[in-house]
């Protein structure tokens, strides 16, 4: 398969994340689609550096993996922080700052 | 051949994906984004990049979704309310999202990048398994390595310190119901209100 087949498909998954991120208001999925959005990132990073054969690309890639789980612990503990303090799980309810 | 798997693979990480965004329950959307992640792994895989793809089912799919899967189930999976805050949100969204799609696609492929209409640079035998990148991680990409190692940590102790449980007598202490919450809440019909004289 020649590189802009990866590239195209990865534009795609991106643009689904985005979508998901502009629909949806419960702060989980919103967590899952940044996911997606991050693994798109990651599947262009990865086709790149297969297209120019080098391999830095790919330790790029693996970084940005750690980043992800970085983000996932953080936006879960405010998730379940959120949850303690009995306020609602939706993203249009929490446009206040204080709790 | 490799056609076939690249088409399979990207049919399910693209329904993954989709099925991400449409189900309404969190935890179904959890499941569809790790069929999501092992056709990732099976992309990279295609693209000759071993150690990625192992990253990706054991990191990502193994511990980050069972993460997940765990906080859906302690907060559990409520329905959203069908509200549109903004009107016309539903049929704005896509049209956003296909733009988003075609601008990115326009962007890519119309750059003067000859090499992306062809099969990829000639790659030696080891390209991409884990001693390459151990050797990269550890020779080239020091500084960053250990960057996101402490960046790691300093998640953890985040983490930590947001979601614990407050001690009492602390402001605000989530778990026990202070006077204060409950009076503030004047919407809430407490059962005692009537009682009183």
């Amino acid at each position: 398969m020649t590189t802009d087949w990866f590239i195209v498909l990865s534009a795609l998954l991106f643009a689904t994340g985005a979508l998901g991120i502009l629909l949806r208001r419960s702060p989980m999925v919103i967590l899952l689609c940044l996911e997606l959005m991050l693994n798109a990132g990651n599947l262009a990073l990865v086709a790149f550096s297969r297209m120019v054969g080098n391999g830095q690309g790919q330790v790029f890639a693996v970084i940005v993996m750690v980043i992800a789980a970085c983000e996932v612990v953080v936006g879960l503990g405010l998730i379940v922080a959120i949850f303690r303090r009995r306020l609602p799980l939706d993203v249009d309810d929490l446009r206040e700052l204080r709790g | 051949m490799e056609e076939a798997l690249f088409f399979l693979a990207a049919i399910g990480a693209l329904g993954g994906a989709l099925g991400v965004i449409a189900m309404r329950n969190p935890f179904y959307s959890v499941l569809a984004l790790i069929v999501h992640l092992f056709s990732l792994a099976a992309l990279f895989l295609l693209l000759t990049s071993a150690f990625v793809a192992a990253a990706q089912v054991v990191v990502y799919a193994g511990a980050v979704m069972v993460l997940y899967v765990f906080v859906v189930a302690y907060v559990g999976g409520g329905g959203e309310s069908a509200w549109e805050p903004v009107p016309g949100q539903r049929f704005l969204a896509p049209l956003l999202g296909i733009a988003l799609f075609v601008e990115l696609s326009i962007a890519v492929l119309s750059s003067s990048l000859l090499a992306l209409g062809e099969d990829g640079a000639e790659v030696k035998a080891g390209f991409g398994n884990p001693a390459a990148i151990g050797r990269l991680l550890l020779e080239k990409f020091l500084v960053p390595f250990e960057a996101s190692s402490i960046l790691l940590l300093l998640a953890a102790v985040g983490a930590i310190v947001l979601a614990a449980r407050r001690r009492e007598g602390e402001v605000g202490a989530p778990d026990e119901p202070s006077p204060n919450r409950e009076e503030g809440v004047p919407t809430s019909p407490s059962p005692t209100a009537g009682a009183t004289p």
